[in-house]
């Protein structure tokens, strides 16, 4: 199973965002988008999504390819606590076990009970990406996953998708090198 | 001592009433508050009251009930769909232009007294609640529904987590004012179809025979139904949208 992605055009009110944007990546592999801010990373991501539509250009998907993501945006029920908002996505493939790991292991255990909104910004991105881990799909996009956190919390964060990334297209966005190096992934960089 | 300033308020209030009364000096025109709370307290006591009351609540708030039911379901393919929307609009704005009496009168002619009520209820609450839904509905956050998209989150899931929350506030407001007005147009339509047993047919013999002090003692009857039944119902929705996180 494979995205692929051929001649990819997008503009927004004549200013070109994606121009001749091909590529291929591959299942088990995280593949990272390289992009200066407002490059591109977050509508090419849109496109694969299904959330717009390209100029030109074709995606090609997996026959009933099933999504996760984390957006540019944490995205979260904000009233609610972090159970209700894994559960809200997950419905029954929702694992407490599976889930509580993942919480211990990015910080948010204690945080457990309290409602989203009282959270820190990179709390929020944490279970965002926790989410975006725990949910099963075909596809796995993660948009800047790492914001706001600390060098600690960041090296469990990419232990976390290294594990979660086998078996599924793993595509990512981050400003920071280390970031893919530390993950072995591929590069695209958009023009 | 710390001064309670509801208290005082009420305590300014009745004593300005009770002066006027003085001033006055005619129960037939002004009674005072206190031969107000006597009659009160002697229609508390009869059995009557009580089946009056009971009557006029269960109808009008089966009407409310109806109302809320009639707005949400109708708000709901409204807010997915503006040709709905576009065909509901004149029916929602003629029945809030209407004046309560027309309907009263034109419903006398449908209806059996005793359902007045009820449709005038119904009638009162379906345009804030459909309204105030409606809006609801098209507040619910953008990228949280794109969020249940990408994820694949089912539409019920989806309605409980999203759409409910962004609703509550809207309906809440519009409950708050679908209650008042409930109360005061069904007692109206009972003043007018005289449905038998009921506040509004009481507070018409009281107009008939004069007896302004039970005129008195039934209006306060009906504000404090109105004003209880009020909290009572927002108190329940304030706990759903504290459970729900809102």
């Amino acid at each position: 199973m494979s995205v692929t992605v051929k001649h990819l055009y997008k503009s927004y009110q004549g200013r070109a965002v994606l121009r001749d944007v091909s590529f291929r990546a591959g299942r088990g592999r995280v593949t990272c988008v390289e992009a200066p801010s407002g490059g591109g990373k977050t509508t090419l991501f849109r496109i694969l999504m299904g959330l717009e539509s390209p100029d030109s250009g074709a995606v090609t998907l997996p026959e009933s390819c099933t999504f996760s993501a984390v957006f540019q945006e944490d995205r979260l029920l904000s009233g609610r606590d972090a159970r209700y908002n894994l559960r809200f996505v997950l419905g029954r493939a929702y694992d407490e076990t599976a889930a509580r790991t993942l919480l211990d292991a990015l910080g948010l255990s204690d945080a457990l009970e309290k409602p989203v909104r009282d959270y820190s910004g990179g709390m929020r991105r944490r279970l965002a990406l926790i989410r975006a881990l725990l949910m099963p799909s075909d596809v796995l996009i993660l948009d800047e996953p790492f914001t706001g956190t600390d060098a600690q919390t960041r090296r469990c964060a990419l232990d976390a998708v290294r594990r979660y990334a086998a078996g599924r297209v793993t595509l990512l966005a981050t400003h920071t090198r280390s970031d893919a190096n530390a993950l072995d992934a591929d590069t695209v960089r958009l023009r | 001592m710390k001064r309670n300033p509801r208290l005082w308020t009420a305590f300014f209030w009745l004593a300005l009433w009770e002066g006027v009364s003085l001033l006055f000096g005619q129960p037939l025109l002004l009674p005072s508050p206190l031969s107000v709370a006597a009659r009160l307290a002697g229609l508390l006591g009869t059995l009557s009251f009580w089946e009056a009351v009971a009557r006029s609540s269960v109808r009008i708030l089966a009407g409310f009930a109806l109302g809320c039911a009639g707005g949400i379901l109708l708000a709901v393919p409204a807010s997915a769909r503006p040709r709905v929307r576009q065909l509901l609009s004149p029916a929602v704005a003629t029945v809030k232009a209407i004046p309560v009496a027309s309907f009263v009168i034109l419903s006398l002619v449908w209806l059996p007294s005793r359902a007045l009520s009820t449709f005038i209820a119904f009638l009162m609450t379906l345009p804030p609640v459909y309204l105030g839904v409606s809006e609801g509905i098209r507040s619910a956050d953008p990228q949280l529904l794109e969020m249940a998209r990408v994820f694949r989150v089912p539409l019920l899931r989806r309605a409980r987590g999203i759409y409910v929350p962004a609703v509550l506030p809207a309906f809440r407001t519009a409950v708050s004012l679908a209650l008042g007005l409930c109360w005061k147009a069904g007692v109206a339509a009972e003043v007018i179809g005289l449905p038998r047993g009921t506040v509004g047919e009481r507070l018409y013999s009281a107009k008939v025979y004069f007896l302004t002090t039970d005129l008195f003692a039934w209006t306060v009857v009906v504000v404090t139904l109105s004003v209880c039944f009020e909290r009572v119902f927002l108190s329940l929705l304030d706990g759903v949208s504290k459970r729900m996180g809102v």
